[in-house]
Formats: structure tokens, sequence, C-alpha cells
């Protein structure tokens, strides 16, 4: 077994640290060892999406980069955007606008559409499927994640902005 | 799926990651954004005993024009590349490129120099930069030496780098006035490697004759593919519908697609020369012509 090394991550806030193995990919840490296990494993083969954290301010799939290569990394899942007991506008989004069946790929989803909106504030719909083109759904059809992402780019226009 | 156990190093320099290669061989792999490596190391197609990270090397990521070229640091990842201004302005055929590699979440990671040096035919890439007629710079024990990239990918998974050399950052020639280029590619749904795909990049003189003509196809032969007989054919010619079907022809004809899940031969052939039109006609627009 390759030699452990230190991994400490700020995420949702929370400065967190662990020895892992190298081999350890940024997944598992964040599930088995932090024990937030919002984040989701689909395929594991970077194609789902399911997976998909924001590592300093940018989307990335937890299941393709090893936990060692974000040491020093600021995190966002999906357990960091409930705020002062408050969902954020696209958990609500997502509720309203039915954006998800059975939920699997939902905190994927709401990790991509937030790293969309923090960049575009006001995306067309296309810019919303383009957003979301890295993240599979197979109940919804896309059509309510869509409209989901609308009503949170509503809602933070509004003034609600997180 | 777990990778194989191996030991992470994580270099400060570029001199200091040349000198762990030289130290571990065969053994060790450079890890850039990551995007193709990690799945073949969860699949155990790659098991690297020593895994160099030079994400935290300083000075490898940029995009800028300088002393005639568009210079790309090997480390650039795939968004910004995208969305380059310079790239923006006047190099559609990159982003038409870079746009359709993987999906958001992977382009924010991986690099264009990555894309590259991993040597997949499948990748979006190397067929631009065959037509952009780029170079690219290998930096090794003995410093750096430039490998023009129609000498650069000799197998599959295979290039002109050494063991203990780096892709270090791509040079692509300031194109002259009216020129253009595009870049189309047909992939079955977003995060596919391409089903086909054709750059096509053209230079015309002052009387709209082509002067120069670049054409490189993605993942229709065991290596990305130069269209030098389609290149040929144009030089001299104007670009009109004749010359430009012709061409797209000679390219289908150069290209050696095999039979998969994505589709048997002919349709491949067929798909490049409908690309190659496209791909054609949509360079001599953007060319002014």
């Amino acid at each position: 077994m390759a030699k452990k090394q230190s991994v400490h991550v700020k995420i949702n806030g929370r400065e967190r640290q662990a020895d892992v193995e190298p081999r350890l990919l940024l997944v598992h840490f964040i599930r088995e060892v932090l024990g937030l296990t919002g984040t989701h494993v689909g395929c594991d083969t970077s194609n789902c999406g399911a997976c998909t954290v924001v590592l300093d301010g940018k989307t990335v799939k937890s299941c393709t980069m090893f936990a060692v290569q974000a040491d020093g990394a600021e995190l966002l899942t999906v357990e960091g955007l409930l705020q002062d007991g408050k969902l954020h506008p696209l958990q609500e989004g997502f509720k309203q606008e039915h954006g998800l069946q059975c939920g699997f790929c939902t905190p994927g989803m709401l990790m991509s559409t937030y790293a969309l909106l923090k960049k575009n504030s006001q995306p067309s719909e296309e810019e919303i499927r383009w957003g979301i083109s890295g993240n599979l759904c197979r109940c919804t059809g896309y059509q309510n994640i869509v409209k989901a992402v609308q009503y949170a780019a509503g809602k933070l226009a509004e003034g609600g902005a997180r | 799926m777990i990778p194989a156990s191996f030991e992470y190093l994580r270099p400060k320099t570029v001199s200091e990651a040349i000198g762990l290669l030289q130290q571990h061989g065969d053994d060790a792999k450079i890890l850039s954004g990551g995007q193709s490596l990690i799945p073949m190391m969860k699949l155990r197609l790659a098991r690297p005993g020593y895994l160099i990270d030079i994400n935290r090397v300083p000075g490898l990521s940029y995009v800028k024009e300088e002393g005639g070229y568009l210079k790309i640091g090997g480390l650039t990842r795939e968004a910004e590349l995208e969305g380059s201004p310079v790239v923006h302005s006047k190099y559609p055929i990159i982003v038409d490129t870079a746009h359709v590699i993987a999906d958001p979440q992977v382009r924010n990671l991986a690099t264009v120099g990555g894309n590259l040096a991993h040597g997949d035919p499948a990748n979006d890439h190397p067929a631009t930069m065959l037509a952009l007629g780029a170079q690219v710079v290998a930096t090794g024990p003995k410093g750096e030496r430039v490998i023009p990239i129609e000498n650069f990918f000799l197998s599959i998974f295979s290039t002109a780098l050494q063991p203990d050399e780096i892709l270090t950052e791509i040079r692509i020639p300031i194109p002259p006035p009216r020129s253009g280029g595009a870049y189309f590619k047909l992939e079955r749904k977003v995060g596919d490697f391409a089903t086909a795909a054709v750059a096509a990049q053209i230079t015309f003189d002052d009387q709209g004759v082509c002067q120069e003509a670049g054409i490189g196809l993605t993942n229709v032969g065991p290596t990305p593919i130069k269209a030098r007989k389609a290149e040929e054919f144009l030089r001299g010619k104007r670009l009109d519908e004749a010359n430009i079907k012709q061409a797209a022809q000679l390219a289908a004809e150069e290209s050696e697609p095999s039979a998969d899940l994505r589709g048997p031969v002919e349709y491949k052939k067929g798909l490049v020369k409908e690309l190659a039109k496209r791909a054609l006609t949509r360079a001599r627009e953007r060319a002014g012509k």
C-alpha cells in the first residue's frame, strides 16, 4: 500500500483533514471519509455527473479526481446549499417544478446548475441545457429540470441573491 | 472502481517533474487533467506505479499570441481555452473544437496538452492542430524541442514524446489574412467520442484562390489523420461547390475507420465526406470568401 498523504479541504464552510491513500477517489473521500453521502456515485465512469461537486468555484466529477488532488481546495456539495435552514432557490425550484422523480441525479444536477447560475444568472433555455449536458437524468426527460432552473433564476433575480 | 495502488508525487517545477520521470521511467505517468488517465486507471488499463501531478506547476497555463504564434500552455484547461478572448475573436475553429470536448465538468479539468499527449485518435484537438499546422514543445532533461504536429502521432496511444519529456506548449502559426477554419463533429450524445469529425483550415490569396489548406480527421483511423491528398487538391483552386465536394471525397478516401458501435466503415467514410464538406464551406465563409 502506498504511503498515506494528508488531505485538507474546506467543505461546505468546514475545515476537514484526513490521511488517505493516493488512490482514493474524491467522491469516496467525501462520502466515506467525511461522511457526506449527498454526493452520489452513479456510473463511476465519468459519464453521468451524479458525483458533480463544486471545487474552487468549478464543477468537477468527483469520481474522476483523486482526493489528494483536492488538498487545499474549497469544496461545495449538495449539503452546503441549505443556508440558515432555508432551501437554496434551486432546491426550491426542483421541488416546485418537479425537477426530480427518483432523485438520484439531483445532487449532481443541483451542483451543475448552481455553478451555471453563478456564472450566468439569467441563462437561456439553451444555455441551461448546455449547462447540464454533463449530467444524466433517466426519469424527467429534463423538461422540469430546465423549469426548475428557470424558477431559481427568477427567484435570484427577485433579490434572493446567494 | 478502484485504481491500483500508486505513489503520488507533486513536483513544483517542470525540471523537478522531469527529474521524477527520469528516476521512475516507464513506471511513471504525468497527471494533468486526468480525465482520460484516471478512467483508464480505474479500469486498470493503466497501472502506473508513480503518478506525477503537474497541476500545481506554475507557468504552464496560458493562451497568448507571441512571436507569430498562438501559444497555448500544456496545462491550459479546455474551459479556459474556450473562454479565452483571443481564441474567441480570432480562432473560431478552436472554439468549435473545445466546445464539443466531453462535457462541462470534464472541460473544467481536462487540458489541451493532455488531449494531445494521450495520443488517442478519438480526441478532438489533434485533427484541429493538424489542420492548423501546429507544433508541440516537448520539454525534457536537455531542454525544449519542437515537434511538428504531423510527426507527433505515431500509433494508437503512442506519440513522439519520450518517457522523460512533458508536453509544455502548443504553438499555432498565426493564420495570415483571408484565413478561416472550422471543426465539425458528429457524436451520439454529449460526452461521447466522435463517430467522426473533420477540421478544416483554409487561406486564400487576394484573388480568392486557395493558397493553403489543412484538413484533419478525428477517430477514423489508428491515429489522427492529416488528409494530405484533399489538402493538395485544394491548393491553387477556388473553393466552389464542385471542388469542395471533390476534396471531401478525397478526405473520405484517406480515412481508415473501423466498424464499431458507432457504425460501419462505409457509414463513417460517408460521414467524413459530409463533415468535410460542411467544415470546408464554413472555413470559406469565415475567411470571408
